[in-house]
């Protein structure tokens, strides 16, 4: 193991992917020449050429839709959304193309393609650019959607998104590029399937359910508790569809309270659904209404406390923790 | 005839200069941590929209994309609103809640700062069609960069903006780059202005560095335009002398490249002009230079002492009159509950 950062894990990925199958290509906007607009892609154009990697025009639409159809005749396309709030403009081909070809051609189109990119509010970007976009995905029957919080989980999922014979968005942390965390070295395959939570830290008192960026956030926040006496199991979903109901319903069945801090906003988001498995399934196990901490349902202000005040925070998760364990 | 057109054009360089200097504050700013999110700088492009600005009336309607300072400046938005708005103020142009790409100012028929590449250009479409539904003689004016003629948005609203012959003015500033990528590498055309023929609209090329040449050409279509409602299309060509944004060292162009334009600064020619022609003095110049400075600075000194809007308010801005939920409080109901005296009511979540 070494440590590397969360972008350079999603590099080694993109690399080993390229290398691995003729059939993958990276396609997006400045991709190639300037690797990346979060220099995710650095040094991959000169790896592997333009024929693999391939800068486009601002045209989401189009290339998104070009990644479906190549898809449809045999190419496993990874298709780079400069941010995932840019991905809104090809929403179409991802929500309407991408998943119900499958069906519609019973079962004669299966759609081997990655969306990528980074997802979810950065640091006051403003309403247009601060979209987390996986409730929106997963909503759609026929798309998988992960969200990696670490290094490894980053470099293990896309791998496994690109092996994947369905359409797959890996929705990136923008704010955790440049965090570490240790990975195998280059020569060990990372292969994290899809599906599988991860629990990342043991507890006894509540089950903190998180992921992407509120991961480190729940770490953070379970270190205080600690001082509290209260013990906090973290469960990273990792995957937000499909969902490890497994390990969520071990963890809360041990805990016997839930809170659930997503980065989206609430309304119809992963927290309800995630809500909703529990109390269908282990009602009797839990102690406490659960609780869930997103995003306050508006778009984003550009003002950096009001920004903060709308996105959840450790204050906000803390009094949540604090409310389900009657403390 | 001749003093107003005199006096008109060393308005212009003022304004011109204001942007500049504007926008040097605002990137030094920027680098203080004052001003957050991304921030584009339009230096180098400012006769393009101040070249637009001087051929239209007050009441026309302006609309652009995120690199948006020099248009909400050359509109009419105070300094003073617009450096507030970039340090997230209460007394910026939208409260602090847009951010330096989501410039707004009704009054001053700016309509924003659109950060979504291409998402505007049906907007605009939309604006004229209202103006030409009411039969008044107003032009929009819809500015992109060269990196939106190839989102579908864009093209689906020449189409609209064609097929119903609507007064709607569409400027290409240009830059040869969007980010990264030159026009080269993006785009399917030997010149931008063509794709307007495609659409069957009348198209120009203009030096976006000479500000007559930008005032004349508009004037002469937003007159034409006046008359009888129909589309244009101008590919104004300009250069940012700045990266894309303030994270980009845009190490994709030469120094060489950069030099060249900066000594065809559209600031210097004009200056030039009316200096050559005795309608400026070094002196006036260096006045006007200094007044902008002074204003750039002032705007600063405002929008660090303003304040900002206190957290709660966020929720009045999802839907005007609050949200729809019954039982839920409308912010103006609370409002009106504190001006009663009663304990406002906890906004739920
Ligand atoms: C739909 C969409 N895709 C990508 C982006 C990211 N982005 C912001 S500006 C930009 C380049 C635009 O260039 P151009 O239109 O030429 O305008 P300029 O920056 O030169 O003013 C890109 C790719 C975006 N804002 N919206």
């Amino acid at each position: 193991m070494r440590e590397i950062t969360y972008r350079q894990a999603l590099n080694e990925a993109l690399a080993e992917e390229l290398e691995r199958d003729p059939n993958v290509f990276l396609m997006g906007e400045e991709v190639a020449e300037y690797h990346g607009a979060y220099k995710v892609s650095q040094g991959l154009l000169e790896r592997f050429g333009p024929k693999r990697v391939v800068d486009t025009p601002i045209s989401e639409n189009g290339f998104a839709g070009l990644g479906v159809g190549a898809a449809m005749v045999g190419l496993r396309p990874i298709i780079e959304f400069m941010t995932l709030s840019f991905s809104l403009v090809a929403f179409d081909q991802v929500v309407n193309n991408a998943p119900n070809m499958f069906m519609m051609s019973g079962g004669q189109f299966n759609i081997p393609i990655t969306f990528r990119g980074p997802n979810g509010p950065a640091h006051q970007l403003g309403a247009t650019h601060s979209h987390a976009t996986e409730s929106l995905y997963a909503n759609a029957p026929g798309l998988k959607v992960c969200t990696p919080a670490t290094p490894r989980d980053a470099k293990g999922l896309l791998k496994t998104a690109v092996r994947d014979d369905n359409p797959v968005l890996v929705l990136e942390a923008e704010l955790l590029y440049s965090s570490k965390g240790m990975v195998e070295p280059p020569d060990a395959e990372v292969l994290i399937p899809l599906g599988q939570a991860d629990v990342k830290r043991e507890g006894s008192d509540v089950s903190i359910i998180c992921y992407a960026q509120t991961v480190p956030l729940a770490i953070a926040v379970a270190a205080q508790l600690e001082e509290e006496d209260i013990s906090a199991e973290i469960v990273d979903l990792r995957s937000i569809k499909p969902l490890d109901e497994a390990t969520i319903f071990n963890s809360v069945s041990k805990t016997h309270r839930a809170v659930i801090v997503e980065q989206d906003r609430p309304f119809c988001g992963v927290g309800a659904e995630v809500c909703y498995r529990i109390q269908k399934n282990i009602f009797d196990q839990l102690d406490a209404p659960i609780m869930r901490v997103s995003q306050e349902d508006v778009p984003m202000p550009y003002n950096e406390r009001l920004e903060k005040f709308v996105l959840p925070n450790a204050d906000k998760l803390m009094a949540a923790v604090k409310k389900v364990c009657y403390a | 005839m001749q003093r107003a057109e005199q006096r008109d054009e060393v308005e212009m360089l003022a304004l011109m200069l204001l942007i500049r200097r504007f926008e040097e504050r605002a990137s030094q700013q920027y680098q203080a941590q004052k001003i957050g999110g991304f921030c584009h700088l339009y230096i180098g492009q400012e006769a393009v929209v101040v070249g637009a600005v001087a051929a239209v009336r007050d009441d026309d309607y302006i609309i652009t994309a995120y690199r948006d300072h020099g248009h909400a400046l050359a509109r009419g938005t105070s300094p003073n609103a617009c450096m507030a708005e970039l340090f997230g103020k209460a007394t910026g142009c939208c409260q602090g809640l847009g951010g330096s790409m989501h410039f707004f100012d009704k009054k001053n028929h700016m309509y924003g700062g659109h950060a979504i590449v291409g998402a505007h250009v049906p907007l605009a479409a939309g604006m004229a069609f209202a103006s030409k539904y009411r039969e008044e003689d107003r032009v929009t004016i819809c500015f992109f960069g060269d990196g939106a003629i190839n989102q579908g948005s864009f093209h689906e609203a020449l189409n609209l903006i064609a097929l119903y012959k609507l007064p709607v003015v569409l400027i290409c500033e240009n830059n040869l780059f969007a980010m990264g990528t030159s026009v080269k590498r993006s785009t399917s055309l030997k010149q931008i202005v063509d794709r307007a023929e495609g659409y069957d609209i009348p198209g120009d090329i203009v030096d976006g560095m000479n500000f007559r040449e930008v005032r004349d050409k508009l004037s002469e279509i937003v007159t034409s335009i006046r008359k009888d409602p129909h589309p244009a299309f101008v590919e104004i060509r300009t250069y940012r002398y700045r990266g894309h944004s303030m994270s980009d060292p845009a190490s994709y162009r030469t120094k060489d490249e950069l030099e060249k334009y900066r000594l065809d600064d559209p600031i210097i020619r004009l200056r030039a002009q009316l200096t050559r022609e005795g309608k400026l003095t070094n002196e006036q110049f260096d006045a006007l230079d200094k007044k902008a400075k002074e204003t750039a600075l002032a705007a600063v000194k405002f929008a660090e002492s303003s304040p900002e809007l206190p957290v709660e308010k966020v929720y009045d801005y999802a839907y005007l009159n609050g949200p729809m939920e019954p039982g839920r409080p409308r912010p103006a109901d609370l409002e009106q509950k504190r001006r009663e005296g009663a304990p406002a009511p906890k906004a739920q979540s």
